[in-house]
């Protein structure tokens, strides 16, 4: 049996295919989970806290019940006793304190727009109806919507058992904050804040819950990325067994991380289905959405860098104030964003000094889950901020101060303050071939020349390394049971196609396009000949959907096994038919192939023997043609990435608004298994980041009310701004697969909105002002400039 | 009580009569009653462009318009226009550059797409982006839905030479 990774033979592998799932997308022919109906189907509304903190005294629901179309109104106190508690811990955190949630609260509403009560009727229409009728009698209690407020001597509490609202208060680094660095010429400090943003998937939050009292079986259709994880979930604090309970994403209209974890507003149709027994439809709207999707990004970072005088980077020195919302996020906690700024700041630099204090605080606010790239995309803008405002204090270029102070070759392996062995990063590498990519000195050149004539242009530069592919040990057994493996099955099919079931899950990534390329190529046969499914928890082997940039470095590794072991198998049954040994046979096509490369017989010709005429085969072969293999990496407990990012803007000082006019990136995501999609994930993400950079922010106001809850006000990128993005790759390949692949979802996302915090700072430089806030909406850009009080 | 009203319409070619709530909104109605749910819902209040459908050759947005709005016009959707074949280009030109990932935005902005290429010839990059702006995607990052729609106006002039 022939290793097709190391021949000439043409193969799929590598190559920018289209995907197949784009075919029935752009015929309108997608089948998003509102797309479904189910008999007997009724709908759910939310009433929703109005308060972001109140006391419940009563909910009267008498005028919702008797409303004609109404099915039922449920309330905290219905749920309490059907539904268990949880509460969002983490395994490697066991400092975290993270208090009890429920499906609907019954005592106390912690943030505005939690859901109180659920009104189930004939139609949404009925059922917000409804929902007006129901008086809720609440008692609001005071409000704390902001970290300074949060931390305040006599801040209200939102949780008393912690006793204060500091859910994780800790240290990483080797030394002890606040500590001058030792022999730098110059020191720097800044504070920088981060606006609370959040994934605005296109699609917004939808699931059905289905029970079925005959055999007592939940089948949840919902749009999501990790129905194993949702099965096991619903299937534990539902008190079902699992195999009892069936979760199927069909397509999904975006996820982000958003559609990764547990809502509480879902776990409340899950039980009314129970109640019911009848299916539930819910589809959050689009003020739901921004009111209680998770949100990501508010950080507040207290930042000190030093620097010897030839550049030379010392030591960093961070101090970041992360609020989390309400509750710690279920199952994976809200840990992951303030976890990754903890250890991963700094990260591309030799520093001898490195300390991050980290505290996690609970406010009146919706929950912070995970948005792509967790964490990174702070970590990144604090350090690269910090670098280049050395770089300016000394006089030395944002690229030159990298190419002095980014982790060498030699030094490799290294292992970073932040705890994290680096087995290699291709970090210079990278900037090189981004200078090359976008003419950085002719930039430089054209930006003094048109400063002379009252333009200001900026080049920013941000470096990143990224966690991808999370390997097993990051959240334990216990609490949040998230896999870290993925599983491919395959079947071939008696006209001998190829039929093929991955536990990962693709909301647009094209990972099931990767896999159908890796499974083609694993076998040898072509690419139309091979489906890929995935999204059902009980067909699919177990695994953990999409997360953490998974799909190409773990679930396409489980894909070459399995195609290796179904090619196997077909070439043991040719080998018994043929008279002939394995060794001697290859698969090209549709057919079995000899050694002189002529065909033997139709790989349809065997499946058929293989399904319907044993008899033609020895007695002791049973033909096996439906495979499954699992792989979870187990060389390091990431799969680490590198790369940089690379923004060109003008300033209108005048009026504060920022043009971006150019912006790419250097990635090395190791092997790519289909360039077009891997770039296509970049170019996405970038412009996520630079939503996050320019425009998106959840504002809320003192007293935890939000105040631009519609597509209107809270500004996500359009076309019309957006710039094209240039990428290249540098490919260095992962050790710890055969493969050789590293995530790419998240890159785009890790570095654009520190590029454009630098760039936009580069191109102010000559007002000696700095920018240290995003979104740099036009005011804060004039307030920077000093031009706005 | 509520009053139902019917109305009389032709959808993708179908004429069609139902009888609806006033207060039911066109993309609702095409979705729910008609099972047309290639259009999609996103905001709902006319801002993302994922409803964008055609009444009468112009295209709308199927959030801002009530179903009985309709009552006597035509009305073309995602299926409609991928039956007649009408976009077949734009639709091969967006699938081949990936000028979608998770496909949501998709129908909506394939009829902006083509209300674009009825209007103009060969549009500049800066006025596709113009024009699809009223159209969110949030995979993409729009430059490849730019090529695509570039890629698919050049191939129509070929064909017309």
């Amino acid at each position: 049996m022939s290793d097709r990774l190391d021949t000439e033979t043409p193969s799929p592998l590598g190559q920018s295919l289209p995907r197949s799932r784009a075919q029935r997308t752009v015929a309108g022919q997608g089948r998003f989970t509102d797309d479904l109906s189910l008999p007997r189907m009724v709908h759910a509304a939310f009433l929703r806290s109005p308060y972001a903190h109140a006391t419940i005294n009563g909910i009267d629901a008498d005028d919702a019940r008797a409303h004609p179309g109404v099915v039922a109104v449920l309330t905290g106190a219905d749920l309490a006793e059907r539904v268990a508690r949880f509460a969002g811990r983490h395994p490697l955190f066991p400092d975290l304190q993270a208090p009890e949630q429920s499906a609907m609260p019954v005592e106390r509403t912690l943030w505005q727009g939690e859901p109180l009560a659920m009104v189930i009727a004939e139609s949404r229409a009925i059922a917000e109806d409804a929902a007006e009728l129901i008086m809720a009698d609440l008692d609001p209690l005071p409000v704390v919507a902001s970290v300074e407020a949060a931390l305040a001597d006599d801040a209200p509490v939102l949780h008393d058992a912690i006793g204060s609202n500091v859910g994780l208060d800790m240290h990483v680094g080797n030394r002890q904050p606040d500590q001058p660095f030792a022999d730098a010429a110059v020191e720097m400090s800044a504070v920088f804040r981060f606006g609370r943003h959040t994934g605005v998937t296109l699609e917004p939050r939808v699931i059905i819950a289905d029970y079925r009292s005959a055999e007592r079986r939940l089948d949840v259709f919902q749009s999501h990325q990790c129905p194993h994880q949702q099965q096991d979930i619903y299937a534990r604090l539902l008190g079902l067994p699992e195999h009892k309970v069936r979760v199927v994403c069909g397509d999904v209209g975006g996820a982000f991380g958003l559609k990764q974890q547990l809502y509480t507003d879902e776990l409340a149709v899950c039980a009314a289905s129970l109640i019911l027994q009848r299916p539930v439809k819910f589809v959050a709207d689009r003020l739901e959405s921004f009111a209680s999707d998770t949100h990501a990004r508010e950080h507040v970072v207290h930042a000190r860098i030093g620097a010897k005088a030839d550049g030379t980077l010392v030591g960093l020195d961070l101090d970041d104030r992360f609020p989390i919302g309400a509750y710690s996020q279920y199952p994976r906690s809200s840990v992951g964003e303030g976890s990754h700024v903890l250890r991963m700041s700094g990260a591309p630099y030799r520093l001898r000094d490195y300390s991050c204090r980290l505290r996690m605080i609970y406010q009146n606010k919706p929950l912070v889950g995970h948005y792509r790239s967790v964490g990174h995309p702070i970590a990144c803008a604090v350090t690269e901020a910090m670098v280049d405002r050395v770089a300016a204090r000394l006089g030395i270029d944002p690229v030159e101060i990298r190419r002095r102070n980014q982790l060498k070759d030699a030094y490799f392996p290294y292992q970073s303050p932040g705890g994290f062995s680096f087995r290699y990063l291709s970090l210079d590498a990278c900037l090189e071939r981004l200078v090359d990519l976008v003419g950085y000195d002719d930039l430089r050149r054209e930006q003094r020349t048109l400063r002379d004539r009252g333009v200001f242009r900026g080049l920013g530069l941000a470096t990143f390394v990224e966690l991808t592919g999370t390997g097993p040990g990051y959240y334990g057994a216990d609490n949040a049971r998230v896999s870290a493996q993925d599983g491919v099955s395959l079947k071939l099919e008696p006209d001998g196609t190829v039929r093929c079931w991955t536990s990962l899950t693709d909301q647009g990534q094209g990972i099931d396009t990767g896999i159908q390329q890796v499974v083609a190529h694993g076998i040898g046969v072509a690419m139309d000949a091979v489906t890929v499914d995935s999204g059902d928890s009980a067909t699919t082997p177990y695994g953990g959907g999409a997360w953490a940039s998974r799909g190409a470095p773990v679930g396409s590794e489980a894909a070459l096994r399995a195609s290796r072991k179904l090619k196997g198998n077909i070439l043991d049954i040719a080998a018994a038919l043929l008279q002939t040994t394995r060794d001697r046979l290859d698969i090209r096509g549709a057919g079995i192939v000899d050694e002189t490369g002529a065909t033997r017989m139709d790989l349809g010709e065997l499946a058929t023997i293989g399904y319907f005429r044993q008899e033609l085969l020895p007695a002791d072969l049973q033909p096996n043609l439906f495979v499954t293999e699992h792989f979870v990496p187990r060389l390091d407990p990431f799969i680490i990435t590198n790369g940089i990012h690379f923004s060109h803007v003008e300033v209108d000082t005048e009026t504060g608004f920022v043009r971006l006019l150019d912006h790419a990136v250097v990635h090395d995501a190791g092997r790519l298994l289909n360039p077009m999609l891997a770039d296509e994930q970049i170019r996405g993400g970038v412009v996520q980041g630079l939503g996050a950079a320019l425009f998106e922010e959840l504002i809320y106001d003192a007293e935890g009310q939000l105040t631009n809850a519609t597509m209107a006000d809270y500004l996500v990128p359009m076309a019309g701004e957006m710039p094209d993005i240039r990428i290249a790759h540098v490919e260095t390949p992962e050790p710890s697969t055969e493969l050789g692949s590293r995530g790419v979802g998240e890159a785009g996302t890790a570095g654009s909105a520190a590029a454009v915090l630098n760039a936009i700072n580069d191109a102010i430089s000559p007002f000696d002002h700095t920018l240290d806030t995003l979104p740099a909406t036009p005011e804060r850009v004039l307030r920077a400039l000093g031009r706005i009080g | 009580m509520t009053i139902r009203k019917t109305l009389h319409a032709t959808v993708n070619g179908e004429r069609i009569e139902r009888t609806v709530d006033p207060r039911i909104n066109l993309v609702d109605f095409l979705r729910h009653d008609l099972g047309l749910t290639g259009s999609h819902v996103g905001c709902e209040h006319g801002v993302c462009g994922a409803c964008t459908l055609r009444v009468d050759d112009v295209v709308v947005r199927g959030c801002l318009m009530l179903a009985v709005q309709i009552d006597g016009c035509r009305v073309e959707t995602i299926e409609g226009v991928t039956a007649s074949g009408e976009i077949a280009a734009l639709q091969e030109s967006f699938v081949a550059r990936n000028a979608l990932q998770c496909g949501f935005c998709t129908p909506g902005m394939l009829l902006t797409a083509a209300e674009l290429l009825r209007e103009v010839d060969n549009p500049s990059r800066p006025a596709i982006r113009e024009h699809i702006s009223g159209n969110y995607c949030r995979c993409t990052g729009y430059e490849a839905i730019v090529d695509a729609i570039q890629a698919a106006s050049a191939g129509r002039g070929d064909d017309e030479r």
